[in-house]
């Protein structure tokens, strides 16, 4: 028995060693106990007593099943090492090679590609949970996270579910029941119409009643999907219309509620933890206000809006709320806040967030950790005054996807280079991909989160901006240019955001980094000694100025650094061909030169222009996706704006507008059809 | 500070005005011939030959002052790309007078005297060892001067023969070359197009019209498009004459002066020892899935440099240029993405010349592998696909530069024979872990064997021969590798190959199934 603990013991100590180089912003309680150990350097009969009493004082579960995959998958794998779980990871079969299935000690495939079979394929998941005797599922979010079915068949196996009972997800995942209840627990609520709406008529009724704007969402929703603001009657009609099909689609249910939309929120959560035992904590908030289409891009922990009396004032609230659910595990309470700082209660997530980790680092809680030690009884370990503030913490959630079509439409495709920032201090990146990982349709384009952490918000925005501009991602489109431009926009810098941030910011849609006169001489000076590459250090005069350009470039790297007049700066050269056409990424953004000797330049003036394709009279698929219904036929007359047929990707409706008014040539796809980016869809005479 | 650099930006249509050169038709979009010898060669560094010779026709009134031009209608000489020596001949299509006039020499036009200029520089190039780079861009035979000028073809094209596999020989048209005047290009090398500006063809649009009463532009029966894509002539085509120009810098720094030197080295920045892990993924899981083989080519290359010969034709097929570790490689792969990566007329052929230039100018080979077969049907029999897939049997047989071959995928039948195995002298034949050594895919081999009796026959096929193991066994494979070592153990076996000696029994020359 003896011997088994002191093997049992010795992993321990190896993963935790393991976990400690990839996070780096973590310090739990536990961890900081065991570094003690380790670097006080004491007798090794010492050190194993400690770590045996440790490993009773932690002992938690043998095997852990995580149903999820990507990077959520490989952060719960890391705190599961760190505490000594085994973890079992599943798959589908286009996922065999990713990073969950390697880093996990069993992985087990549980269908194909399409997530209603696998992820979702709650059959499959039990039947590995039975072969491999997993003692635990952790959900982590999306997927079966918040369906009380999984956690009721998991109870009824006698298997524990990483969250919190399925009364709670129950009367949480129910838009319509967790008003009501938090009405009752005397939460601040938005006025609204407290039942199920029926068809689109009784939607304009209510709507009237209420008062526009009104905002229809799916009352088993979240993550924007399904979601409608409405300023008019018919708007109204169309946004049932559209929330219906998406609800239907994303979540099997298509009810639907409305409720007054409130103009120009901030969007704010506060993370609660509870036990079994009805202690819960607040653990701060959460801002989360710069979004497109209803999903989170940047986050940070905490506000720079909020004083102490009204986090206090929400975070006891939120607490109110997950005590009068008998909440355990952790949760998020997310509420809106008007410029008054008047908060009103939108929804619970009865999960971890993606954007947990700016919690983790302001707090030095392991989220995870807490889940799984309170999933198996134990009591809170901290006390409401124990909850720290320390420094700031900002997330950017970088996606595969094009900012500059409506701030992201998804891309698909190989990563044929990737490199994580990790050498920059204070940064923690969650991913659960790496160089030659493809990006496909099936799943969410997310490729990481990159979180920053500094003892001042400024100091973490800086980092971030460091952060962003030292990542490599090759291969697919990705938001870095956005995410750079959000950071370093004065609105954003001063605090002064909501969730409207990006449109009003990019009212014509987001198009990359505008150059000032001063960065367009060292972007030209940069490129134009790269030319030369072999100088250290040189001269560059750019519209009849001088710029001293110093660097030790090796241009096998990726990342290049070169201090242009003293200003140090990160540049990638993303693509260079012989006739000098080089594209370079420079503050985020990509731009695209021409470098051509003198004599070359001067003799490019003779050169014909090639005509490009009009683009107007054709329609072309935005991104990969599948067409869900198409509105026109050949021989059709269409205006300017009129929609033409919607594309579905990652579950989200788009449609697809014509650009002139004109007749309709031909249409090549029909509802069903899967497309890639730049298929022809519909050619206009 | 010699750069100038353009932001590209939109430049407002008043000004593009004022810049264009207001020209004939016939200049529209071109550079004169000494405005492309100065963007081809280093700055100050051409020395020019013969710029005193004229024509010495006088039939016709050519013997007037006014039908004499000094130099005649094509300038010559030597000068350096990046330092390495080259011959350049460039063809005089028209000059310039002023910003707004020009006037033709004769449409470039080969007299006697023009042929006699370009086989001086040919000879020399011949005799010091080093490259002849044409800048094709003539009207045709000088009709005044009748058999003197196809006299001075028939020399061009001698010395183009006897250069060949001495010196490179490279071909940019950037004008109309018709009739005689394309065999020329078709001797050499490499030949590449300008866009828009260039034409290939034995006999023009009216011709043709008369004779098989087809129409068709020039465009059509000779432009870039036709031969880069349709019939195989052309290597490449560029945008314009500049982007041709720069190309040809670029390209030039792959190739050896001579068949005496060594493949050139560059200073290299990219760790040879480098690994890329996204090759352990890049083959898919299902083996019927495509993937692009231009994906591992850029990958294992030194900064992902890769310069593609014919990358519209014969698309099964991926051929070009990059370096390992700084030395300059000939690189074959199968294309899985376009026919399944099948051998075919096109792909065979095309495979077989790029072969060939590189065994003459000591380049070493990199095979990757990943070949279904050659592909079947009448018009593959019809077309002589015995004759045409013989060509790459023989070109990989033949060649004795160091040979280093992957094979990522599949290697069936008698296509895994031609493309470059162990048994036509690979120095070094690795199979990556998904590699499938078989005579051909399980289901057919079994409906051979067992006419379809046997239930289970197919897994056992699978097992048997759907993996590295069986050739790794008979030592027909060198190793099994882990793909994302591939770059390392390519340029370490470079390393050691570099002092390869190997030769065949002497013979006048060999005779490869033309």
């Amino acid at each position: 028995k003896a011997g088994l603990s002191l093997s049992v013991a010795a992993y321990i100590y190896n993963q935790a060693g393991a976990a400690s180089k990839h996070i780096c912003v973590f310090s739990s309680k536990a961890m900081e106990e065991e570094k003690m150990h380790v670097s006080g350097g004491r007798k090794a009969c010492v050190l194993f007593i400690s770590r045996f009493l440790l490993f009773f004082s932690l002992q938690t579960f043998e095997k852990l099943l995580i149903a999820n995959r990507g990077e959520i998958a490989c952060r719960v794998i890391k705190t599961c090492k760190k505490m000594g779980i085994k973890t079992v990871a599943i798959h589908s079969d286009v996922d065999a090679n990713a990073v969950h299935v390697k880093m996990a000690d069993e992985a087990v495939c549980v269908g194909p590609a399409p997530t209603g079979k696998s992820y979702l394929n709650m059959d499959a998941i039990m039947e590995v949970i039975k072969k491999t005797r997993a003692q635990a599922v952790h959900p982590g979010y999306g997927f079966l996270s918040e369906n009380k079915e999984f956690a009721r068949r998991l109870a009824s196996e006698g298997v524990t579910f990483i969250g919190p009972d399925t009364h709670a997800i129950q009367a949480m995942g129910d838009k319509i029941e967790s008003k009501l209840l938090a009405k009752n627990a005397k939460v601040n609520t938005i006025p609204g119409f407290d039942g199920v709406v029926k068809d689109a008529d009784e939607a304009v009724r209510i709507a009237r009643e209420i008062g526009y704007p009104v905002m229809i969402k799916a009352s088993a929703g979240g993550g924007g999907k399904g979601m409608r603001i409405a300023w008019d009657d018919e708007e109204t009609r169309e946004g049932f219309r559209f929330s219906s099909q998406e609800a239907a689609s994303s979540f099997g249910d298509d009810r639907l509620l409305i409720e007054k939309f409130i103009d120009n929120p901030r969007h704010i959560e506060i993370q609660v933890l509870a036990d079994k035992h009805g202690n819960a904590l607040w653990l701060n908030e959460r801002e989360c206000s710069i979004q497109r289409r209803n999903q989170k891009v940047v986050e940070e922990a905490p506000s720079t809006f909020l004083d102490p009396e009204t986090r206090r004032a929400m975070g006891e609230q939120a607490v109110a709320l997950a005590k009068a659910v008998k909440y355990s595990s952790a949760g998020t309470v997310e509420f809106l806040v008007d410029s008054s700082k008047n908060f009103y209660f939108l929804e619970m997530n009865t999960r971890l967030q993606v954007e947990h980790p700016v919690t983790e680092c302001i707090t030095g809680l392991d989220l995870v950790q807490e889940m799984i030690r309170v999933a198996k009884g134990y009591p809170l370990r901290h006390k409401q005054a124990d909850i720290p503030i320390n420094g700031w913490a900002v997330e950017c959630r970088v996606y595969a996807e094009d900012p500059y079509k409506s701030f992201g439409l998804p891309s698909i495709g190989k990563l044929s280079q990737y490199q994580e920032p990790l050498h920059v201090p204070s940064v923690r990146v969650d991913s659960g991909i790496q160089q030659g990982s493809d990006i496909s349709i099936y799943y969410d384009p997310m490729i990481s989160k990159l979180i920053t952490y500094g003892s001042n918000r400024a100091e973490a925005l800086k980092r971030m901006e460091e952060a962003l501009d030292n990542y490599v991602i090759r291969g697919v489109a990705h938001n870095i240019s956005l995410l750079r431009e959000v950071i370093v926009h004065p609105r954003f810098v001063q605090g002064d955001i909501s969730t409207k941030f990006l449109p009003e910011v990019y009212p014509d849609g987001f198009k990359g980094h505008k150059l000032t006169d001063l960065e367009r001489r060292e972007l030209l000076a940069t490129a134009a000694s790269l030319y030369v590459p072999c100088l250290v250090s040189q001269q560059v005069e750019v519209d009849g100025m001088k710029l001293n350009v110093t660097s030790e470039w090796n241009l096998a790297s990726p990342l290049l650094s070169v201090t242009v007049d003293g200003t140090q700066r990160t540049i990638q050269r993303l693509s260079r061909n012989a006739s000098g056409d080089t594209r370079i990424q420079f503050l985020g953004t990509v731009y695209k030169l021409q470098i051509l000797t003198k004599v070359a330049a001067e003799l490019s003036k003779y050169m014909p222009e090639k005509a490009a394709e009009d683009t107007s009279s054709i329609l072309r698929s935005p991104m990969p996706g599948a067409v869900v219904a198409v509105s026109v036929k050949p021989g059709d007359t269409v205006s300017e704006g009129q929609e033409i047929c919607v594309i579905e990707a990652m579950k989200m409706q788009n449609s697809m507008i014509a650009a002139k008014t004109g007749k309709v040539k031909a249409v090549h796809c029909k509802a069903g059809d899967t497309v890639g980016e730049g298929d022809l869809l519909v050619e206009l005479e | 500070m010699f750069l100038a650099l353009t932001l590209l930006l939109p430049i407002p249509v008043s000004n593009r005005k004022k810049n264009k050169r207001i020209l004939s038709e016939k200049s529209y979009g071109k550079l004169t011939a000494r405005e492309r010898i100065l963007l081809l060669l280093d700055p100050d560094s051409f020395d020019e030959y013969d710029m005193f010779v004229e024509h010495r026709c006088s039939d016709f009134g050519m013997d007037s002052n006014k039908n004499k031009y000094p130099g005649d209608s094509v300038v010559t000489g030597r000068g350096r790309i990046n330092g390495r020596l080259a011959y350049v001949f460039s063809q005089v299509w028209f000059c310039l007078l002023s910003l707004v006039t020009d006037f033709t020499v004769f449409g470039g036009s080969l007299s006697g005297a023009h042929a006699q200029k370009i086989c001086k520089v040919m000879d020399q190039a011949a005799m010091v060892g080093a490259p002849v780079i044409g800048l094709n861009d003539s009207g045709g035979a000088r009709i005044q001067e009748g058999v003197e000028s196809l006299a001075g073809y028939a020399d061009i094209f001698l010395r183009n023969v006897l250069c060949s596999g001495v010196v490179p020989q490279i071909s940019l048209i950037m004008g109309p070359c018709a009739g005689g005047a394309v065999y020329s290009p078709a001797l050499t090398d490499f030949t590449f197009m300008v866009k828009d500006t260039s034409y290939l063809f034995i006999t023009g649009p009216d011709v043709v019209k008369s004779v098989t009463n087809e129409d068709v532009t020039q465009e059509q029966l000779g432009g870039a498009k036709t031969h880069t894509a349709v019939s195989g002539v052309a290597h490449r085509a560029f945008e314009n004459d500049i982007d041709a120009l720069l190309n040809l810098r670029e390209f030039f720094n792959y190739l050896p002066l001579s068949n005496r030197d060594p493949a050139p080295v560059c200073e290299c920045h990219d760790p040879s020892d480098r690994l890329v892990p996204e090759l352990d993924t890049v083959v898919p899981v299902e083996s019927t899935k495509a993937y692009d083989m231009l994906d591992i080519i850029h990958s294992i290359a030194d900064e992902r440099e890769f310069f593609e010969i014919m990358p519209s034709y014969a698309r099964n097929i991926v051929v070009g240029f990059a370096r390992m570790n700084g030395r300059t490689v000939g690189i074959v792969g199968n294309q899985p993405k376009v026919a399944s990566g099948c051998l075919d007329i096109n792909s065979s052929v095309k495979g077989a010349r790029f072969v060939r230039f590189c065994d003459a100018f000591n380049i070493p080979l990199i095979t990757f592998v990943d070949v279904p077969g050659f592909l079947p049907g009448t018009a593959q029999e019809y077309g002589g696909i015995i004759r045409h897939g013989a060509k790459l049997l023989f070109a990989f047989a033949e060649a004795t530069v160091p040979k280093i071959t992957i094979i990522t995928r599949k290697a069936y039948g008698g296509a895994y024979d031609v493309m470059s195995s162990k048994h036509l002298r690979g120095d070094a034949n690795y199979a990556w872990p998904t590699a499938e050594v078989a005579v051909m895919g399980a289901k057919g081999a079994v409906q051979i064997i067992f006419r379809g009796k046997e239930a289970n026959a197919e897994a056992e096929y699978v097992d048997k021969f759907a993996n590295p193991f069986p050739a790794a066994m008979r030592g027909f494979v060198d190793d099994i590798i882990q793909p994302s070592t591939t770059r390392m153990r390519i340029c370490h076996d470079l390393d050691v190959l570099a002092s390869k000696t190997q030769s065949s029994p002497w013979k006048k020359h060999a005779n490869i199934p033309l």
